[in-house]
């Protein structure tokens, strides 16, 4: 399976992206955001970071470089294409998934692992992962989701929610919200599920040593659903 | 010649920002507020003599670029 990690300036999750891909079977690709073309790829990455020093409005700038439009005529034509925190900012602003990311609700930047639960498992992301809830960890300081009510109902008759913010148990009280998102909402999918943008960083969760495994669980699906 | 652009957060979206700015100065003893909204400000210089086409293509960016149409407004102005 090929992937590729798109490198904006102010990226710094890209790497570490690159070391999870390859560690699960991946054939990754660094790409650079001035580059046009993409490479063949089977999944594409947009990793976390400061794209563009998060000027204007995070993930602005990148939604507009040069890969950008390689990257949304793929996603446009069924590829795979997952964006991770910076990455998700990205996303919206592409408008290939809905809302819009604002500053958290408490005004802090938020450093430190959460539970999700997996919302819908109808998708090459999720589907065979047994477990329900999923230990990752979260970095931003804008993470709130937010999108208008009738986007809100697009996305739930649709099933857009990928995952949601929770305790260990799944339980997705306002109280397990980290950020203020609407709905507890850490991440949502395209209407044809082919894209997915969460904050929470799955990368960092593929070494016990370091952290937990639940990543690594993602990531070994991921690969597998791929093939 | 000289557009001005005002970004404002709509009317239902979460201003936290705004919402500590608002504490800040009642706690200065600024006590009559009753809210305040954070936004931005742009000045665009254009080669364009032509107010009307040049406040067109202003608005081209601001839909494209400046302003996220889910959570913000925008108003062009005149700045010179």
């Amino acid at each position: 399976m090929k992937s590729s990690v798109i490198t904006f300036p102010g990226s710094n999750c890209d790497r570490d992206m690159d070391v999870a891909l390859k560690k699960f079977g991946f054939k990754n690709k660094m790409v650079w955001h001035n580059d046009a073309e993409l490479p063949k790829s089977d999944l594409v990455v947009l990793p976390g970071g400061f794209s563009y020093g998060d000027y204007l409005r995070c993930g602005s700038m990148a939604s507009k470089s040069k890969i950008m439009k390689s990257v949304i005529n793929f996603a446009n034509s069924g590829g795979m294409v997952m964006g991770i925190c910076n990455g998700f900012q990205i996303l919206v602003e592409t408008g290939l998934v809905p809302g819009v990311l604002l500053r958290n609700k408490y005004l802090e930047f938020i450093c430190k692992n959460v539970y999700v639960k997996i919302n819908n498992k109808q998708n090459t992301y999720f589907n065979n992962i047994n477990n329900e809830v999923l230990k990752f960890h979260i970095a931003h300081n804008e993470g709130n989701y937010f999108c208008t009510k009738d986007q809100l109902k697009e996305i739930e008759d649709n099933e857009q929610i990928a995952i949601n913010y929770c305790d260990k148990n799944g339980k997705t009280d306002e109280q397990f919200n980290p950020n203020g998102s609407i709905k507890n909402i850490a991440g949502i999918f395209n209407k044809e599920k082919n894209i997915l943008g969460m904050m929470p960083h799955p990368e960092r969760m593929i070494d016990p040593s370091l952290s937990g495994e639940d990543g690594s669980l993602f990531f070994n699906n991921l690969i597998n659903n791929l093939k | 010649m000289k557009i001005s652009v005002i970004i404002t957060l709509k009317k239902d979206v979460l201003d936290p920002q705004g919402k500590v700015i608002h504490q800040t100065l009642d706690g200065m003893g600024f006590n009559d507020i009753n809210e305040v909204r954070q936004g931005k400000y742009f000045e665009i210089n254009i080669n364009e003599n032509d107010s009307k086409k040049a406040k067109d293509k202003v608005e081209e960016m601001c839909k494209k670029l400046l302003a996220n149409l889910v959570i913000e407004n925008y108003k062009i102005i005149d700045a010179q």
